[in-house]
Parts: C-alpha cells; structure tokens; sequence
C-alpha cells in the first residue's frame, strides 16, 4: 500500500533515476563515436581538469557537447510540449506535430530554400523561417478554432491536422518544383539533425526549454484537473480557457523553437509521456518534468545512434526516433496487453 | 428571520436555442431539495448558471448574502461543489482523486497538498465508505463506488451548498437507497444544504425536504413534496397519466406509471 507519503518518495527516486539516465546517456554520447574516448578522459575534461589543448578535448567541447546539449534541449521540450498538449486535449495521441507546426515550420524552411534565402541572407535564415511557419501555423490553428473567447478543444485539434495537411501539401507543392540540389537540402532538413554550428542558439534552446519546463510546473494541477474534463475542472475553480490558451502557446512555442533549430524529429512527444504513463502514472506534478528528462536522454541515444551506426556516414535523426520510438511503442503495448 | 444560504432571484440564462426564465427560489441552510422536471426542462442548465459555467442574462444568484456575479470561479468552488451525473473513470487513484476536491484552496505555486489537505481527503473518504479503496484506480471501482468516490471529493471541497446531478442515474435500486441514504445522512450530520437533480420522482418523494418542479425553463411549482407531487400537476408537466397514492411505509406522496396513456397521444 502507498501513503501519500510514499508516493512522494517514490517520485524522487524516478527523478533520481532519470537524472541517472540523462547522465549516462550525456557520457555515452560524449564517449562514442568514430573516434572513442574512454569515460574518465570525458569526465575530466567535463570537470576542466584534461589536456584542454588535445584533438579529444576539442571533439567533446566543440563537436559532441553541443550536439549532447541540443538533444537535451530538443528532446527534454518537445517530450513537455507533447504530454502539455495531450493534458489539454486529454487525448494521449496528440504531439506537436499533430497541430500543424511541422508542416509550417517545413513549408516555411522550404520557402527559404527554394528562394536560395539562405545562401544570400545566411544560414540563420533556416530557422528563423522554420519558426516564423511554425508560429503562423499556430495562430491560423488558434484564430480558426476560437470564438468569442471561448476555444474549442475539439476543432483546435481537427483544424490542426487539416492545417497540417495542407501545409504538407504545400510542402510537396514546392518540392516538386524545386531543382535536385535544392530538394535534397529540403528533405534532409525534415528528417531532423542535432548537428547546429551556432552555440548561441544551442543555449538559447536550452534556456527556452528549462523555462518552459518550470512554467508549466506551475499548471500541473490544473492539467490534473483537466483529466475530468473542462467543465468539471471549471468546478473546481480552474479557468479552463485562460489555462488552455496558456498552454497551447507554450507547448506550440517550445515545440516551433525544436523544429526551427534541429527540423522535424517525430515521436518524441508521443512515445517519451506514453512511457512514464505506463511507469510514473498520469499525475502532472511527476508526469511533466520525468518527460523532460526521458526526452532528453532519449534524444541524446537516439543522436548516438544515428551518428555511429552507418559511421563516418550519419543517419537523419528524424529516422531513428521513429524506428527505435515505435518499437518500444508496440513492444510496450503488447506487454501491457498480455498482463490484462 | 435568518438570511438564506443561495437565493435566486428573477433569474435567466441559458443558450441561443433555450434560456431558463425568471427563476425564483431560496435554499435555507441545511435544507435538502430536489429538482424535478422533464427532459429539456432546464435542470442542467440551471446548474450550469450557478456554477458561473453559463453567463447570467438576468437577475442574481446570492450565497450567503453575497452577490455570486462578482465571484470568481475559484470562489464559488469553496463555496459550492458539484457531482456529476456521469461519473469519473479516468486512471486516477481515488485518493488523488479526491484531493482535487482541495485544488480550489491551492494557490498558483503550490505543488504538493498539506496536512490540512490531507486530513480532510481522509475524513470525507471514510464518511463515504471509499477509504478502503484509496488506492485503486477510479476506474477499478463499480459505479456506486464511483459515485461515492465523486461525493468524497465534493465534500473535501468543504461546500456551503452541495449540488447534484442525478447522482443515481446509472444505479441499481440497491445502489440508488445507498448512495440517496448517504446523502441525507451527509444532510443532518453536516448541516449541508443538497440541491438535488433527480428523475426519479418516487426517490426525490422520499429523500427530499423540498422540490422544485420545472417545465420548459420555468418553475412550475415548488414546496414541500406533499405540495408538489400531486396527481394534476405531474400529468400536466410530465404529460402523462399517472396515479399518485401515498407510500405505505413512508407515508410520501409515490407516483405510479400507466402504461400506453401518454397524454400528447389522445
């Protein structure tokens, strides 16, 4: 039996466990690769205390650590992003990229890609349009989907995946028209990369994730409450709509910051909460930052794996969430079903 | 004389299609009433408007004294709670479940409940017989045990006023006398004021101090049991030929049914 108590304690060793996890996952990635550094060599030139000169030194600092720190960040927000959105729409099925913001973020990419934007404007041009679409899409989704203040969850969500639909049209559309060169830097960009050369971006991710991860905190209860639905959360004094509109921009911010920076990596934000669900239970309060830390560990692996498994050559990340996410998806499924 | 608890005055609200219309009535402390009516009579949608759910278009709803309208939602959450006619099944564990009945007293950056919390979760699990199951998942539990785990958690609310949309809907009779019986002990032994929506015309006889009958978005009449469950008025309303006799063992007015005598088809 568990005492309230207990419950607690139980939730601080998952956490234990998961900043474990994140641990390991971080040293395994700075270790691995085509050239293997071993563990203490890692651990002390994380601490400061290696050869800072050395060519090992400057493959972690340069090269594996802001890609370790960009899956943190990517995974650990779009993981929240997806267990936000699947509170608010109380449908476990929901991720980010139900709601339109990969088709906009890719249209907006593809756009700057077939205008050559970014060979003339700079490389920085790739996300910023990856997150200009993504918000417009957002908004669209929002603007069509509300009426005299009140938000319908249930078209928001329809209009999303319609919105979604046709921006991945549109998307096509410009494929189609686009010369080989052009369309081989448009599909590599949608199947999602961690490899960003600009560190101040990497720490602008990282700092937008950790806020949004502390802010939602702040809405745990009111996404308990949500599992009863609107109206019954609404008799428990939560002010459904304020805390629906709150969230909805959150989760579309973090998840538009993702695709803008690393492109369309799929499944995080479906599989990483679907997990902990099974582990942790639906409680907000727990169910919100164990996200966080899983998606970041999962993100960090699912990189490692891309990068070594074809070495020197690397697999798009995109790619591998699916293969490896979907597989512990059914494996987990089926489990589940031959214990009922 | 003694200000009552909720007082309703020349009340409206409702939607495009159907609006409740000069709604007058008063609930004394520690009374136990019913709300009675046919399908799409306003029951719901009156619960809807004192909740601050729906808008008011007219008139006031006081509790206390005070003026609801100037309420926020979490203000009239610590003053009224509410129990739904479909009941809860989600994969929440019936202790947590019930806590949430404290959510209207957390502020925003409270994470976790306190002992206050607790003890009151506790109390009201217990008075309603669910504490032995506090930690399995509401939807483990049958419907009675549902319904129970749903008052537990109004009552953690600690509510002036305790609303309840046909709480026995989905229950076998047996069901039904258990969770009614639990409600009216809940009535003498807290003082609690239970407004009540229930079908069941004979039920809302037995366990009601008062009714109020509805009919198209209008009270029809209210008064004691004795003053509203008359022969006349329920055929009128319900349009239906019925037989009222007295209950032989409660002496309540019980309403029986004749079949194949709907009015509308005369």
């Amino acid at each position: 039996m568990i005492t309230k108590n207990e419950k607690y304690y139980m939730w601080s060793v998952v956490l234990v466990i998961l900043l474990f996890i994140l641990a390991a996952s971080t040293l395994l990635a700075l270790s691995s690769g085509e050239l293997k550094i071993g563990l203490k060599e890692v651990i002390k030139l994380i601490i400061g205390k290696g050869d800072k000169a050395s060519v090992n030194s400057m493959l972690i600092n340069q090269i594996r650590m802001p890609r370790v720190l960009l899956g943190i960040a990517v995974g650990g927000a779009l993981s929240l992003s997806g267990v936000i959105l699947q509170g608010i729409y109380r449908n476990p099925l929901v991720e980010p990229y139900t709601l339109g913001i990969s088709g906009g973020a890719s249209l907006g990419v593809a756009f700057v890609i077939v205008l050559g934007l970014q060979l003339k404007l700079g490389e920085f041009m790739l996300p910023l349009a990856g997150f200009v679409g993504a918000a417009l899409i957002v908004f669209l989704v929002y603007f069509l989907s509300s009426g005299k203040g009140n938000v319908s969850i249930e078209r928001m969500l329809l209009t999303g995946v319609m919105v979604s639909f046709i921006a991945s049209s549109a998307m096509m559309i410009l494929m189609a028209l686009s010369d080989t060169e052009n369309l081989h830097g448009i599909i590599f960009w949608t199947m999602g990369s961690l490899d960003e050369p600009n560190i101040s971006l990497i720490w602008l991710t990282m700092i937008i994730s950790i806020t949004g991860l502390i802010f939602s905190c702040f809405f745990a209860k009111d996404l308990n409450a949500l599992r009863l639905g609107r109206e019954k959360a609404m008799h428990l004094g939560i002010r459904t709509n304020l805390v629906t509109k709150t969230l909805f921009f959150l989760a579309s911010l973090l998840a538009g910051v993702c695709v803008a920076v690393a492109g369309v990596i799929g499944f995080v934000g479906l599989i990483i909460p679907h997990i902990l669900r099974q582990i942790v239970g639906s409680d907000y309060r727990i169910l919100l930052i164990s996200s966080f830390l899983l998606g970041g560990s999962f993100l960090v692996l699912s990189d490692l794996v891309a990068r070594t498994i074809i070495s020197p050559n690397e697999l798009p990340i995109g790619v591998i969430t699916g293969i490896i996410g979907g597989t512990i998806f059914i494996i987990m499924m089926n489990s589940k079903k031959k214990k009922k | 004389m003694t200000e009552p608890l909720l007082k309703i005055e020349n009340f409206s609200c409702g939607y495009s299609s159907f609006k409740l219309e000069g709604i007058n009535f008063y609930l004394p402390k520690g009374i136990f009433t019913g709300i009675i009516g046919p399908n799409g009579s306003g029951k719901t949608t009156l619960f809807r408007g004192i909740m601050g759910i729906l808008p008011i278009l007219k008139g006031n709803i006081s509790l206390n004294g005070k003026n609801m309208s100037s309420f926020s939602l979490k203000q009239r959450a610590q003053h009224i709670a509410i129990v739904s006619q479909s009941a809860d099944n989600d994969d929440i564990p019936v202790e947590d479940y019930v806590m949430m009945g404290r959510y209207p007293y957390f502020h925003r950056f409270q994470f976790f409940e306190n002992e206050e919390d607790k003890t009151l979760a506790y109390r009201y699990m217990k008075k309603t017989d669910v504490f032995q199951h506090r930690h399995k998942l509401i939807s483990e539990l049958s419907g009675g045990e549902q319904q129970r785990a749903a008052i537990a958690r109004a009552l953690t609310q600690q509510p002036d006023l305790l609303l309840l949309d046909e709480p026995t809907s989905h229950l076998d009779i047996a069901h039904q006398v258990s969770i009614l019986d639990l409600i009216r002990q809940l009535n003498k032994d807290f003082n609690l004021t239970v407004l009540m929506i229930i079908h069941d015309l004979n039920a809302a006889s037995e366990y009601c101090d008062r009714l109020i009958l509805l009919n198209e978005g209008k009270i029809h009449s209210q008064g004691s049991t004795e003053e509203v469950i008359i022969h006349q008025k329920i055929e009128e309303v319900y349009k239906t030929r019925v037989v009222v006799q007295n209950n032989p063992c409660s002496g309540k007015p019980a309403v029986f049914l004749v079949s194949g005598n709907l009015k509308t088809n005369k």
